[in-house]
């Protein structure tokens, strides 16, 4: 696996070469060549913002099929607790997990369960760290990504704990060998993702060597299966007794959640990509309080339920699942179990993918050509040359993945002098 | 050797929201560069003090920046009232801001303690009446 994997890839047939993805990427990932857009891997931090935008449906998230269920002797299902804020009228989650396990699923092993111990340990981790203060979220693996390659001096606060799905998936492990007595390799744990990001995190993930799930499935992809089943187990009334979350775990799913149960008044919350890149900015510049201890940060629109893969309008589910939170113990874990292994195990280091050069010298050299170049650019910033700006555009041609007649006005110009010349000849 | 890549920023004050971006330029330019992140957090946090002493403290001014493979050099200058006394102004927690701007969460003293702190190498030369030219100076690599 190298260094830098993306879950997008693009479906050539459908794209049109339009130039909507590349203006919205937030790492100017993105560029228009031959008519079709390419994904730079190594800028790409698995936002799903392209997904979101193209109208083609060329840009696809890559994650594993129902099928592969098949592959395994014993299969337990992950819902991220975005998944139970995709459903109209749940008032009880039981069905939901019941469901799973009808659609062919051994054993479920709720996420937002592992959420509340996630949670336990940092109400420990935060106040014991005040050095590190502000502590910043590292559940959303697009957040993280992104500070890899944008914000090294803020690394050090990133919080050195696995995610919730990973935690979820050892506890579920461990649960299912216990009661099997199967070897580890025929237990299948399948995380039900809101997101490609996840799907990334666990192919190449950060801050630990491997993770513990072996397939990620799409909740787009589950749904109608999903609906199906529920209405079986109701009619049917089948509904087991099966969740094991409060309301700080639920709550994970939507932004400020993972804060709230922190259970301080010190944080904030910021959602939306753009937000997340402004919060950023300004934390490495240090125009923050040191009295803020934590920082929870994600990609989409109104945390994980406004994820690419969920069905949901984002703003209707953040209201499902706070009416879904009303009636159940604030919490329903306080303490991590002894016997597992929460913590990073990998320091993540410093990726600075955007230097122009090798060498400071020759980067400043490189950057004062990206600056003559710009200038000679008109400014307009069209796309047509599929770069999202004059200036990326002339980024590229420094690093010599582009040339300056891919910029229409300069071709034109070009042209006009060719044409002259011509006519002088004759 | 001495390439040097020069940069020329106008600082008004007319849109206080938009003090900042200077310093904000020169750190993505900083990092397309390769410079350590250490580095680059001493250079923005000391350019970025400075520039919103221009444009709270003066109405505004020029920056230069002056960038090598070896160090960076900033020039702020302004046509302000100047400092009087320097060695107070330098006092940690030592400000005349005004109500407005200590609103803002501006106000407390620790910008020029901070741009002396995060640069190698810090003149001021001021004049009452005239104006404020500080220069500091920040090297890449530390200085054996
Ligand atoms: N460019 C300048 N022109 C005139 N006076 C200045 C200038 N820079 C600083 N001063 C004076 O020096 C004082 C101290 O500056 P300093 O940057 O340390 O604190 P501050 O700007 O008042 O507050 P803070 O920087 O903490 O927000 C200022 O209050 C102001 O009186
Ligand atoms: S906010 Fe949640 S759904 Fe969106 S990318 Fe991050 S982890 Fe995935
Ligand atoms: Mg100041």
């Amino acid at each position: 696996m190298s260094e830098f994997y993306t879950s997008v890839h693009l479906d050539e047939s459908k794209c049109k070469g339009c130039i909507n993805c590349i203006k919205r990427c937030p790492t100017e990932a993105i560029r228009v060549r031959n008519g079709k857009a390419v994904i730079t891997t190594k800028y790409c931090i698995d936002c799903g913002e392209c997904i979101r935008q193209c109208k083609n449906h060329a840009k696809l998230p890559t994650h594993d099929s129902m099928d592969e269920i098949k592959n395994f002797k014993y299969t337990v299902a992950l819902p991220a607790p975005s998944l139970y804020a995709q459903v109209n009228n749940l008032d009880d989650i039981d069905i939901v997990l019941t469901a799973l396990k009808d659609m062919g699923f051994d054993d479920v092993f709720e996420v937002s369960h592992a959420a509340e111990i996630v949670s336990a340990i940092s109400r420990k981790y935060v106040p014991a760290h005040k050095e590190d203060w502000p502590i910043i979220s590292t559940a959303c693996p697009s957040v993280t990504r992104l500070i890899r390659v944008r914000f090294p001096n803020l690394i050090d606060h990133l919080l050195p704990i696995k995610p919730p799905m990973e935690i979820a998936a050892e506890m579920a492990r461990k649960r299912a060998i216990e009661k099997t007595g199967l070897p580890s390799e025929d237990i299948g744990i399948f995380f039900l993702s809101p997101c490609p990001a996840k799907v990334t995190s666990v192919k190449s993930p950060l801050g630990y060597r491997k993770s513990d799930v072996d397939c990620v499935l799409s909740i787009k992809d589950i749904y109608p299966k999903l609906i199906a089943s529920m209405k079986t187990v109701v009619e049917e009334d089948r509904v087991e007794e099966l969740s094991e979350t409060g309301n700080i775990g639920i709550s994970w799913g939507s932004s400020g959640g993972e804060a709230g149960g922190l259970l301080t008044d010190s944080y904030l919350a910021a959602d939306g990509i753009e937000n997340v890149l402004k919060v950023l900015e300004d934390l490495e510049d240090q125009k923050f309080a040191n009295t803020l201890s934590f920082i929870e940060l994600n990609a989409c629109h109104g945390g994980c339920v406004g994820g690419v893969l969920a069905v949901e309008n984002p703003f209707l589910a953040k209201v499902k699942l706070k009416s879904l939170r009303k009636y159940i113990p604030i919490a329903r874990t306080h303490d991590a179990p002894p016997d597992i292994h929460p913590d990073w195990d990998e320091p993540v280091h410093y990726e600075p993918v955007f230097t122009l050069g090798d060498s400071m010298i020759q980067s400043l050299v490189l950057m004062k050509k990206v600056d003559e170049l710009t200038e000679k650019f008109p400014g307009l910033d069209c796309g047509s040359c599929g770069a999202p700006s004059c200036r990326a555009l002339a980024e590229d041609i420094v690093r010599g993945n582009a040339s300056e007649k891919d910029c229409i006005h300069i071709f034109k110009q070009y042209i006009h002098k060719l044409s002259d010349e011509f006519q002088n000849l004759q | 050797m001495s390439e040097s890549l020069n940069l020329n920023y106008i600082i008004t004050n007319e849109d206080f929201t938009r003090a900042g971006e200077a310093s904000g330029d020169v750190k993505s330019k900083l990092k397309m560069m390769g410079v350590p992140p250490e580095v680059i957090r001493k250079v923005s946090i000391a350019m970025y003090e400075g520039e919103i002493n221009m444009v709270i403290h003066a109405g505004g001014g020029t920056i230069d920046v002056i960038i090598t493979a070896d160090d960076i050099t900033m020039i702020l200058k302004d046509h302000g009232p100047g400092i009087a006394d320097i060695d107070l102004a330098m006092q940690a927690g030592y400000s005349t801001a005004s109500e407005n701007v200590r609103a803002l969460g501006f106000g407390a003293g620790m910008g020029l303690p901070n741009m002396k702190k995060y640069s190698d190498e810090m003149t001021i030369d001021t004049e009452l009446g005239i104006g404020t030219t500080v220069t500091m100076k920040v090297y890449f690599k530390p200085k054996s």
